[in-house]
């Protein structure tokens, strides 16, 4: 017996497949790197009396044959990589639909289990199972579980184990003998001869099962038959499907679903007794509300409101105490050196390292809370609903309400967002979905509201104006999608369907799992990235230092004062005026500083000065570098003993509207590099990454100017 | 008939889909297949529609309940 296996999690979404894997795995998950390696190949160890199984969690999928790329990967996996086994979690409650994945895996002939799932549920409703005999139709051992308590994961395992051993067991030999479907007469003799002309090349029958293939083509794969197809095979295909259509009167593919499906209820007659439906009753009345026709948007924009007010409500007090130990830290950093002394190092590790990657990481709070919001939205299949009622909002921008789920994830990461638009079937909706993502405001920009929001407005109106920030975001996204859908990407609206599973509650653990993935994300970007530019920043913020004669100006200056007959207070004062205006100069004196300077007209109309500009570019990187770049550009050299907070530095130099302006150019300009490398591989070119960086770029200009020149125009918010 | 005109709470079977090949594959993925029973939950007139296939609830957009003829 191999000392590791490789198992694979399959199942419907809404199978309960991620609570399982999550019971499996514990913490000991991997979740694949931003940006290239795919994020939805999750993966995880776990070992079982001495056998170690690496569990990896494929995307939810109804079924093998590859109409999204999500089914695609998923499908892929097992065909190409051969897991030793392939698990397929069954929501047992929704016994038929479900079995529609576990009759293809067992038509593939890979080893299988299945695990079903929310057996509690499918009691309660009155199911009762006979897994001796269901487990003879499929082939496959049966596991009886309950992801969201735990139970059956150590029969689970054992199964896994048995079947993995089995296996082995009949390696070499011919492929394991598994139930098989009759598709009748018809379309097996045609999957007959199609089998026959695959069976003359070797490279395939190695590797693939040659009827699996067969059914595969007949069922119109445009992926396998790519892969498979000669022209002789595809010749064969083209008058079988003609040939089916014909005397069966429907195509191959929906008369072998059929079939499958007869198969499955077939089984269940015999070896599922059943009670009444109950299932959806509850579910039914929550729906009756919230996808009312009055009352569904409405319930929608309060749940959003709620989730910003309590993002930055509860944040509050535990970034409070991240404040304050980096406050400490860098008295004791400062404490170091004799008071009152120069040094570069000092001026490195607290205006530089603490005062950079410090100022990012106190809005971890915000970050998480975000996570855990839309963690709770997603489990609970309120996502669904979202997408449900936006429907008809989203069909007047040529979109659909599937389109909506995306985007509503962008406002935790743009990259799990463009991400997620996989689940889209039609290629113009889902290059349309990906370009406009970035205007989702996502939780890297959080900190920079958070840290702008208090410092220009009253505390009433905050959770109220970050609400407004992201909802211009969301109406931009429309506009940008309808005029995308106009021009670029026209194209009929394409019909849809998904599946709105039954309200959950949301398991703790999920929850905390998914929150602490993005916490972690942002923690080691902050540790990573966003310190090495801050880093960067302090280098071209000191140098070049001012030349001594301008040093011996502003010393002139102060021994002048110090010299002159005014009270101790007075000259405190004077010296520290001095300071700061030293400060400014050696800055504008820096290569930031004249770059800042160089670049400032194009900023101008946007009411932007030059202390903006480099944090502006520093963000390009990811846009929580802007705040440790503001951090940076507003302390360097300053008088350490009367430092004051960035918020207030912040106030004393910018009008409230200059503060909306920054917030709103952040909001709408480029994407980060992380997101723009993903628009490429997922947009398959280029082209369409630079569109979406320049695009958006061009566009938080001319609204960021228009804003602020119309505001000037008529004095709003300049005092 | 086409799914689109029948009202909420009516039970139908679903006769054929007049779709691209692909799409029925999708919806057959999804249960529904010539012959299978569904349910309408929600018709809201202009926008989309919920139905019940087999113990699960589907949304489907306005322009594929036209594609659906049920009896």
């Amino acid at each position: 017996m191999k000392s590791k296996i490789v198992v694979a999690l399959a199942g419907n979404p809404n199978s309960g497949k991620s609570t399982i894997f999550n019971r499996l795995t514990g913490a000991r998950q991997h979740v694949g790197n931003y940006p290239g390696v795919t994020v939805e190949r999750k993966e995880g160890i776990c070992k079982h009396n001495d056998i170690e199984m690496q569990i990896v969690d494929l995307p939810g999928t109804y079924s093998l044959t590859a109409y999204s790329a999500e089914e695609l990967v998923a499908r892929n996996f097992v065909i190409d990589e051969r897991p030793d086994v392939v698990v397929d979690i069954i929501d047992s409650s929704n016994l038929e639909r479900n079995l529609y994945l576990a009759v293809q895996f067992m038509e593939l002939g890979v080893p299988l289990v299945l695990a079903f799932n929310m057996s509690d549920q499918a009691r309660a409703m009155g199911y009762e199972f006979d897994i001796e005999k269901l487990s003879r139709f499929f082939g496959a051992r049966i596991v009886k579980t309950v992801g969201n308590k735990g139970t059956g994961m150590e029969e689970l395992l054992d199964a896994i184990v048995l079947t993995a051993k089995e296996d082995e067991g009949l390696a070499g030999k011919s492929r394991r003998r598994v139930p098989s479907i009759n598709y009748g007469q018809e379309i097996e003799e045609e999957l007959q001869k199609i089998e026959s002309l695959i069976k003359k090349s070797d490279s395939i029958t190695d590797r693939y099962d040659p009827r699996w293939i067969a059914i595969k083509l007949l069922e119109n794969d445009k992926d396998i038959t790519a892969r498979f197809g000669s022209s002789e095979i595809n010749k064969q295909v083209e008058k079988s499907i003609l040939h089916i259509e014909e005397i069966l009167g429907e195509p191959p593919e929906t008369a072998i679903a059929g079939c499958r499906y007869g198969f499955i209820s077939g089984a269940c007659q015999e070896a599922v007794r059943s009670t009444i439906e109950l299932r959806h009753t509850i579910s039914d009345r929550i729906d009756s509300v919230a996808t009312n026709r009055i009352l569904g948007i409405p319930v929608f924009l309060g749940l959003m409101y709620l989730v910003f007010n309590l993002v930055f409500t509860l944040g509050n007090l535990p970034m409070e105490w991240i404040d304050g130990f980096f406050g400490w830290l860098s008295g004791v950093v400062q404490g170091w050196w004799p008071q009152g002394s120069e040094s570069l190092l000092k001026s490195l590790l607290i205006d530089g390292i603490i005062g950079g990657v410090g100022g990012v990481i106190v809005f971890l709070p915000n970050i998480l809370l975000l996570f855990l919001a839309i963690a709770i939205l997603e489990d609970s299949g309120y996502m669904a609903r979202a997408a449900f009622v936006m429907d008809r909002l989203m069909h007047k921008i040529g979109l659909h309400g599937k389109s909506f789920i995306p985007l509503l994830l962008g406002f935790g990461c743009t990259i799990p967002a463009i991400m997620a638009t996989r689940t889209l079937e039609n290629e113009r909706d889902r290059l349309t979905t990906m370009l406009v993502a970035p205007l989702m405001s996502c939780g890297a920009r959080l900190p920079i509201y958070a840290l702008i929001i208090p410092a220009f407005f009253p505390q009433a109106w905050q959770g109220r104006m970050l609400w407004i920030i992201y909802m211009i975001g969301i109406a931009l996204a429309i506009l940008l999608a309808k005029i995308l859908r106009i021009s670029l990407l026209k194209g009929e609206a394409v019909p849809f369907v998904m599946e709105l599973p039954p309200y959950r509650m949301p398991t703790i653990k999920g929850t905390l799992i998914h929150m602490w993935e993005h916490g972690w994300l942002f923690l080691r970007k902050a540790g990573t990235i966003i310190l090495g530019i801050s880093v960067l920043l302090w280098v071209t913020t000191t140098f070049p230092s001012l030349p001594n004669s301008v040093k011996a100006g502003f010393n002139n200056e102060r021994n002048a004062v110090m010299a002159s007959h005014l009270t101790e207070r007075e000259k405190a004062d004077q010296i520290s005026a001095i300071a700061n205006k030293e400060a400014e100069a050696s800055l504008e004196y820096s290569i930031a500083g004249r770059v800042g300077r160089a670049l400032e007209p194009l900023f101008t109309p946007m009411g932007f000065d030059w202390k903006l500009v480099t944090p502006v570019i520093g963000a390009v990187a990811a846009k929580e570098v802007f705040v440790a770049q503001l951090g940076i550009v507003f302390s360097v050299g300053e008088a350490d003993e009367e430092s004051q907070s960035l918020r207030s530095k912040l106030q004393a130099r910018y009008t409230p509207l200059q503060g909306f302006c920054i917030m709103l150019f952040m909001l709408i300009v480029a994407p980060c590099m992380a997101t723009f490398a993903v628009m490429k591989s997922e947009s398959g070119s280029w082209k369409w990454a630079i569109l979406q960086f320049w695009g958006l770029t061009v566009l938080a200009w001319i609204i960021t100017t228009t804003v602020y020149q119309f505001g000037k125009l008529l004095g709003i918010g300049i005092s | 008939m086409p799914l689109a005109i029948i009202q909420v709470g009516r039970r139908v079977r679903i006769i054929s889909v007049n779709a691209g090949h692909g799409l029925q594959g999708r919806l057959a993925s999804m249960g529904l297949v010539p012959g299978t029973e569904i349910e309408v939950i929600r018709n809201s007139l202009h926008g989309p529609f919920i139905i019940a296939v087999k113990g699960s609830r589907i949304m489907l957009g306005r322009g594929m309940a036209q594609k659906i003829i049920v009896a």
